[in-house]
């Protein structure tokens, strides 16, 4: 299966063509026929809707994803009309496959469900998304922040959250006692 | 016999030297290694570069046993506290050095997230550069220290 | 303590155990403080400060809630390898629940690199992980590449190959090291940094730096080998393999490192999976999966090595797959030695690629080359990617978002650690407090990949 290898021989804008998606992504596609399949560099994603996203994960899961790599997010700010984007890496032992789901999700509604459900290990990326883009995942058992200080406010992963950095040249650092 | 007449602070200028170089001589790190600059740490601890001949026989863990603090790696705000409670905890005399960019600066990360130079939680007696400072440095540093507690040129 | 959510199960597989909740009835600790018992009439504090003497001779199978002890371990802790926080709710010896608590070295990583080129991403990103630096790089890198389209020349890949080979070594050399450290085998500590020596003395003449190397640069690596580097790996090779051995022989079949390490922190394949988990500790249990052999990268399927694999998701099993891997690692970096392949050490694009400091005084194009490169960055082109690679720990992941510009607008490192430390809980559970350390151990976190 050579379309799964990530190798770096292929162009930004080619990929599988629909011919070569296997199987089981494509019966995924069949049974949910708003989910939007893209070749990414090469790579297999699926763009979800919100509704969707959590019948779909469990139908990955059960069709042979048993391996949930990644949970995280990315801010359009000001580039799309829905700001969110949940990004979920799939990942199959068994057909040697990965697999992307992408999750729009809007700015004065960052609800999504939570995936713990169905992959326990989503809990602590599942967390870091909420700690830096304040994405609200709905069943999860501790939905508290994990890399800030509990008492931080904002979210630093956000567009519009500065970078913070102090100006180096005339840093007035008062030595501590 | 006459009495032999010293200056009215001999004897005791004496004897602060000896204690200082005494104190030097065996000053016991208490382990903060937070990052990258605690493998070096480690590694100037380990075999090749061996920091016991020194007298830092080893890197006790627990601060009320330890003199010198070598705060090596980035101090996050979450961990300041924390750094600013084992330094507390230290007893006198103590000296605190401070290893490698990220904990006298910032180093390369300038945002929200660190502390920018760990001076602005614990006084610093020594800064000792690099990312991370080799074994080297970092012991050119400390025997500077050391150096410089003798002198006096420290306070401790 | 009731926790009132459901423990999440995973179909077929064995119940898992929840993640203990924040924000309880136990009121929050201090930063590295322990909360005593309020009221002195408190019956856990009258048997502490010794007024009233706990009956050992009863025999309770079910001891009522309220004798439970929280613990702090950490974040400041000899033996967490770095600054983990673990929560402990202790029965006597016995752990009940455990919740590590991380962000004590957050350092912003992914949001820096958002302002930093893509030629300076290798800088940023080769800190995270930083026991295993180039695989950060690689994996930084790979995806780089994977969005511009283009393919490093074979000499880089192998260079490539060589280098992460040798990191894999000294990264599971820290691992043993402080492995027999925390379990008491001091002597271990120092073996495995001298062996370390070799490497990084090989890594400082190649790259200039014993750590955090900005090697693995996006269009192949930073500078080619220097020479004399086929003697020096060649000592490195020779070395190794009867070093490894000695270590063995002092450890494997010690008595006492075996029932210390010999069904402590076990961990079964589902839960493994379950939980994301990869790397060593997933091939502990028994599952065959290498990143190297399943989604081969920079052209390391041409040289032949075994993956080792366990059986019983303990310590011991992880301890010995280390050693094997480093063995296997020394085989590749033979083979890498042996056939490397002549030519160019990075892409010949003079977009992506800097030109050689001898041209700049020659060409007007190869000075406006560098300039640009240096200052504005290349431009990468829209799209996403997501390119994982086998680092010490697992998989080492870095999900990567352009938007045209010079700068990623979104980076990502899956990092392997960070999915590893959910194991803690799993495999804590029941176990004696002093199994703590050599379970943590085991799993060998690196608490820059976890906090980023």
């Amino acid at each position: 299966m050579t379309d799964e290898r990530q190798v770096a021989d292929e162009g930004a804008a080619e990929g599988p063509s629909p011919a070569e998606i296997p199987d089981v992504l494509a019966e995924l596609v069949a049974r949910f026929p708003e989910a939007v399949y893209a070749p990414s560099a090469g790579q297999h994603t699926l763009t979800v809707s919100r509704d969707d996203y959590h019948p779909l994960a469990e139908a990955a899961r059960d069709a042979g994803f048993e391996v949930c790599a990644d949970v995280t997010c990315v801010d359009w700010f000001r580039r799309r009309p829905v700001r969110f984007e949940l990004v979920v890496n799939l990942l199959s032992h068994r057909h040697r496959l990965r697999l992307r789901l992408l999750v729009p999700v809007p700015a004065d509604d960052p609800v999504v469900p939570s995936l713990t459900g169905l992959w326990p290990g989503a809990n602590f990326p599942e967390r870091e998304v909420f700690d830096m883009f304040g994405i609200v995942f709905e069943g999860h058992p501790d939905l508290t922040r994990i890399l800030m200080p509990d008492d931080w406010e904002g979210h630093p992963l956000r567009k519009d959250f500065a970078v913070g950095s102090v100006p180096v040249q005339f840093k007035a650092s008062h030595k501590a006692t | 016999m006459a009495a032999l007449s010293f200056p009215s602070n001999f004897l005791t200028t004496t004897i602060d030297k000896a204690a200082r170089w005494a104190r030097t001589q065996s000053m016991w790190p208490a382990t903060f290694g937070l990052a990258c600059c605690a493998i070096e740490m480690m590694a100037t601890g380990a075999a090749h570069n061996d920091l016991a001949r020194f007298g830092m026989e080893v890197f006790r863990a627990s601060p009320r046993q330890a003199d010198l603090m070598i705060v090596a790696g980035r101090v996050s705000q979450k961990m300041a506290p924390v750094l600013r409670q084992v330094y507390d905890q230290m007893p006198d005399p103590k000296w605190v050095i401070s290893m490698g960019a990220c904990a006298s600066s910032g180093g390369m990360f300038n945002n929200y997230a660190l502390v920018q130079g760990v001076d602005e939680v614990v006084p610093v007696d020594m800064y000792v550069p690099g990312c991370p400072p080799g074994p080297q440095s970092l012991m050119h540093g400390i025997l500077t220290l050391q150096r410089m507690i003798v002198e006096g040129k420290v306070a401790s | 303590m009731s926790d009132e959510t459901t423990t999440p199960t995973v179909d077929g597989g064995p119940e898992v155990v929840d993640i203990w909740l924040s924000g309880t009835e136990v009121p929050p600790t201090d930063e590295g403080a322990q909360e005593m018992a309020e009221s002195e009439t408190e019956p856990r504090l009258r048997e502490q400060l010794g007024s009233v003497v706990a009956d050992d001779y009863v025999d309770d199978e079910v001891a009522p809630e309220d004798e439970r002890m929280i613990i702090n371990m950490g974040p400041q802790h000899p033996s967490t390898h770095g600054v983990l926080r673990l929560q402990l709710e202790l029965e006597g010896e016995i752990i009940r629940r455990s919740k590590p608590i991380i962000g004590y070295l957050h350092t912003g990583m992914e949001k820096t690199a958002e302002g930093l080129t893509f030629a300076q991403g290798p800088t940023n990103v080769t800190r995270m992980d930083y026991l295993a630096p180039l695989h950060n790089e690689l994996a930084y890198s790979l995806a780089v590449e994977q969005l511009l389209g283009i393919e490093v020349p074979p000499r880089a890949q192998a260079i490539r190959v060589l280098m992460t080979e040798l990191n894999r070594v000294s990264s599971h050399l820290v691992a043993l090291a402080t492995n027999g450290m925390d379990i008491g085998a001091l002597s271990m500590m120092l073996y495995g940094f001298r062996e370390r020596e070799l490497i990084l003395e090989f890594f400082e003449k190649t790259t200039g730096l014993r750590m955090n190397h900005n090697y693995i640069r996006p269009g192949g690596v930073a500078v080619d080998l220097p020479p004399g580097w086929r003697r020096d790996v060649a000592r490195i090779v020779e070395t190794i393999p009867a070093r490894i051995q000695d270590y063995e022989d002092l450890l494997a079949e010690n008595p006492i490192w075996l029932s210390r390490t010999k069904g402590v922190g076990v961990i079964t394949a589902e839960e493994c999976l379950a939980y994301g988990i990869t790397g060593p500790i997933l091939r502990s249990t028994g599952v065959d999966w290498d990143l190297r052999k399943a989604f081969p990268y920079s052209g390391i399927d041409q040289y032949e090595f075994d993956v080792p694999t366990g059986t019983n998701g303990d310590v011991y099993d992880r301890f010995l797959i280390r050693m094997e891997e480093i063995r296997q690692s020394i085989r590749i970096v033979d083979q890498v030695a042996e056939t490397m392949p002549k030519g160019d050490y990075r892409v010949d694009d003079r977009k992506v690629t800097p030109p050689p400091r001898a041209r700049i005084d020659e060409s007007m194009e190869a000075l406006i080359h560098h300039f640009k490169i240096f200052t504005e960055g290349f431009r990468v082109p829209p799209g996403e990617t997501y390119v994982a690679v086998e680092s010490p720990r697992g998989e080492l992941g870095c999900y990567l978002v352009s938007d045209g510009g010079g700068k990623p607008w979104r980076m990502h490192i899956r990092a392997p650690s960070f999915y590893n430390l959910q194991a803690l809980p799993v495999m804590m559970a029941d176990t004696l407090v002093a199994d703590t350390i050599a379970t943590i151990a085991s799993l060998d976190p690196v608490m820059g990949d976890v906090d980023r």
